[in-house]
């Protein structure tokens, strides 16, 4: 239930004495309420009132850790439902999942694709956070699993309804683990073993009703660090209850519902990896906190986790890189320029390009806005005075002895008028794709 | 407490758009809540995109179809065949003056050899030149009268001829493409009107990119026409929309490199499947109300997730 900043103003002693930062209690009051402070910042308030407003005042939803070390990660937290209204704070996951009951030649075959799918996109490591490992039979084998996963440094994910056997293998977990999970009838006992390891519990249910019911009870044997299972039955429901149970948090003040989601598009399309890459894709907008698949290979890795970039940006932050002239491949000083915009993405793409290539070459990045190539274009940010300009005040021609001037393919349209700005350049139209670059490069050097 | 249901209200309806004629005619649009989340049936229609101009295709798309890439109607019958899609879009790329140039009279021949040839609607793209596309969208409503074709698409600089010949003169629909931004789209919307096209012969191509690459921007702004139309019910607002994933998500590194040039990457043809069911499954749960793809595979993905979706 909301409160008002009246009802918290009613419990302060209205003395003003701003041991809390803010001039008044009323001021106070008001920021509190809508809890961007705590209500504990005010040292007059009876512990009691405090209890009593605190899980009032708490933000819509949960922020649980997972993993630990440099593995850590965040999720939840959320306070939107959209990315333009406010910025999306924790992106998704994404897990794999293994069994005891797979053979060794196939764990072995998992782990490798673990290790391969492991790079840098725009200034971002990406891989697999998450290895869920499935408790089939064999206890032994379970548990070793479970082991080797923590050591190689991804945060493990214990699937099963055995509380005996979610406790042996949460021992060699680390801490952070995830339990996958409580249901209506081991509830108790998985919590104590969450308890004692002060791991996160997964929680199950047939129906979005049972599984209002089922954290509540959870939260009632005093546990809090929970992840929610949206349905591993039908691609409905699953995709129904993320989106309701997100919005019961966000919209409707209904704390119970305030955790991060698990959807396993694996047993949402078992054997099916381009409906799960599907249904992935759905859940990255849509609300799945963790996103569970049978494997990642580069297939469904590239678009995914690109995607998962995009989304969680800060649409408030446009990203953009410093307007100057950058070096790559040690250039000698007679090496060609290329020329394109301040929009981080594009600078990226375009510079992981020009360092494959190999070939020593300056990139000259005027003011464009902080838009792609096209966009600054056609928002006039990037037309040839702007770039004349640039190549002028910057006096590269004293940089460099090459008079080989490299225009984005997007934009050949601007060769003409920019020989006649830059006439002792020769303004070549470079390709329209960053990738085709290397080749270009080395056949402009050959 | 037991759970109670928030109920997002909203009082605005995307209006429902017929596209093709006869047995073929499917219908778009229709929903009163977010995609997928009303008892309604929300519809998303799954298209499969040809070309008259396929030469810069990925290798794989020859062995799917052979010589028909070469016979726009040979090619348009196998693409509906082996994708199962609910409709077509050809895209008249030889149109363009600065590439091959093919006249109007030729490819409006193709976009007749095309509607014949199969039985589903068909939606017709120019080749994104605006003058051009206008002559040839002009021409191919008119010889296609009465087959209630989606002309793909006007814009800003064009919209008057494609309004006027497509959907007044011919009785054809106008998708009305803007640039990944709500105010640009509302504007075409209210242009199209003003000019005396009505609003349920419109639809919205609100822009698209492949996922990784600003896809942030058609999320959010697909959100938020979405929350006008329905939430603040903008009239202007409440067009379906059509989106076409097919060129952006073959065009980027990730579907383009061989697997000589990234050979750790894997096969060439499935990396180009995931980039296109990537960005064809985010349009979908943004809003799209009909999305385009190129592979046969992507597009049977996206039809059963949506078949998956509305249960
Ligand atoms: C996201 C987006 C936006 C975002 C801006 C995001 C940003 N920071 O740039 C927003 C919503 C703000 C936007 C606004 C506008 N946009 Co816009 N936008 C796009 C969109 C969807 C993606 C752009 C993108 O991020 N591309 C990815 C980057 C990496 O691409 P890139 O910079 O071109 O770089 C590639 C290549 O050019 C090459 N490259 C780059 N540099 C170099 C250098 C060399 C030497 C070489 C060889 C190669 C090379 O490598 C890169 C990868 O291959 C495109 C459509 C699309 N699908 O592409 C439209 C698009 C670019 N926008 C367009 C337009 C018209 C606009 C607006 C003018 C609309 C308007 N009237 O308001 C405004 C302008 C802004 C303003 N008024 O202030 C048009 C441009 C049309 C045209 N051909 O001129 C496009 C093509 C959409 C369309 N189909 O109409 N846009
Ligand atoms: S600390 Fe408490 S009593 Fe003092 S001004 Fe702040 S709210 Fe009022």
């Amino acid at each position: 239930m909301a409160v008002k900043g009246l009802d918290i103003f009613k419990l302060t002693p209205k003395s003003n004495c701003k041991e809390c930062g803010f001039p008044t209690c009323m001021a106070f009051s008001m920021k509190a309420a809508t809890g961007a402070v705590p209500i504990e910042k005010c040292p007059h308030i009876s512990d009691e009132s405090k209890e009593l407003l605190s899980e009032a005042t708490a933000p819509p939803m949960k922020t649980i850790k997972v993993g630990s070390g440099d593995a850590e990660r965040t999720l939840g937290g959320e306070t939107v439902l959209f990315r333009h209204e406010k910025t999306l704070v924790s992106k998704n996951l994404f897990a794999i999942e293994l069994s005891d009951a797979m053979s060794d030649a196939e764990v072995a075959a998992a782990c490798d694709k673990l290790k391969k799918v492991n790079y840098d996109r725009i200034g971002e490591m990406m891989f697999v956070e998450i290895v869920g490992v499935r408790f089939a039979a064999d206890q032994a084998k379970f548990v070793a699993l479970v082991k080797k996963v923590t050591e190689c440094g991804k945060i493990p994910m214990i699937i099963t309804t055995d509380a005996e056997a979610a406790k042996a293998a949460v021992a060699v977990a680390g801490t952070g683990a995830i339990i996958m999970g409580a249901t209506k009838d081991n509830a108790a006992a998985m919590v104590e073993v969450a308890k004692a390891a002060d791991a996160v519990l997964g929680v199950s249910a047939d129906s979005i009703d049972a599984l209002h019911d089922l954290v509540e009870s959870i939260e009632k044997l005093g546990y809090k660090k929970l992840v929610l299972n949206v349905g591993e039955t039908s691609i409905k429901e699953a995709y129904a209850n993320a989106v309701d149970i997100r919005t019961a948090a966000i919209k409707g003040s209904d704390r119970t519902f305030g955790y991060p989601s698990v959807v396993f598009t694996n047993k949402l399309a078992p054997g099916d990896i381009n409906m799960q890459i599907a249904l992935a894709s759905a859940f990255v907008l849509r609300y799945g906190s963790i996103i569970v698949m049978e494997e990642m290979d580069f297939n469904a890795a590239l678009p995914l986790f690109g995607l998962r970039q995009n989304i969680f940006t800060d649409p408030q932050k446009p990203m953009r890189v410093e307007p100057k002239i950058y070096e790559f491949n040690k250039p000698t000083g007679k090496d060609p320029v290329l020329v394109t915009v301040d929009f981080a993405l594009t600078y990226f793409v375009v510079a992981g390009e020009i360092e494959r290539s190999k070939v020593p070459a300056y990139l000259a990045i005027p003011d464009a806005g902080g838009y792609s190539v096209l966009t600054s274009w056609a928002a006039g940010k990037f037309g040839s005075t702007v770039i004349a300009n640039f190549v002028k005040e910057n006096n590269i021609a004293d940089l460099t002895t090459s008079r080989k001037l490299i225009l984005p393919g997007k934009v050949a349209v601007l060769q003409g008028d920019l020989a006649e700005l830059l006439p002792e350049w020769e303004i070549v139209v470079g390709p329209t794709e960053a990738m085709q670059i290397p080749k270009f490069l080395r056949d402009l050097q050959a | 407490m037991p759970y109670k249901r928030t109920e997002q209200k909203f009082n605005g309806k995307i209006n429902v758009c017929e596209i093709g004629a006869g047995d073929a005619a499917i219908s778009i649009g229709g929903e009163k809540t977010l995609p997928f989340l009303g008892d309604e049936g929300f519809k998303t229609a799954v298209g499969i995109a040809i070309s008259d101009a396929p030469e810069d295709w990925a290798d794989c798309f020859k062995t799917i179809y052979g010589d028909d890439l070469k016979n726009p109607a040979a090619f348009a019958k196998a693409a509906v065949e082996k994708s199962g899609a609910d409709f077509i879009l050809v895209k008249l790329a030889s149109a363009d003056p600065n590439g091959a140039d093919n006249s109007v009279e030729n490819c409006v021949a193709t976009a007749v050899a095309v509607e014949a040839a199969v039985e589903v609607p068909v939606v017709i793209e120019g080749c994104k030149n605006a003058e051009k596309d206008a002559k040839l969208l002009e021409a191919v409503a008119k010889a296609l009268e009465n087959k209630n074709v989606v002309l793909f698409s006007a814009v800003e600089d064009n919209y008057k001829t494609i309004g006027a010949a497509g959907a007044m003169a011919y009785g054809q629909k106008v998708s009305a493409e803007s640039a990944v931004d709500i105010n640009l789209a509302k504007q075409l919307n209210i242009l199209l009107t003003q000019l005396g096209v009505k609003s349920q012969d419109i639809v919205m191509d609100v822009g698209s990119a492949a996922a990784g690459y600003g896809f942030e921007y058609v999320a959010s702004t697909m959100d938020r026409i979405r929350l006008a139309g329905l939430g603040q019910n903008d009239e202007s607002l409440q067009m379906p929309i059509i989106t076409d994933v097919s060129s952006d998500s073959w065009s980027v590194k990730e579907s383009v490199f061989t697997e000589a040039e990234a050979p750790e990457w894997g096969n060439l043809e499935a990396r180009g499947i995931g980039m296109e069911v990537t960005t064809a499954a985010a349009c979908v749960v943004g809003g799209s109300n009909a999305i385009i793809v190129r592979h046969p595979e992507s597009a049977k993905t996206i039809k059963s997730m949506i078949a998956g979706l509305i249960g």
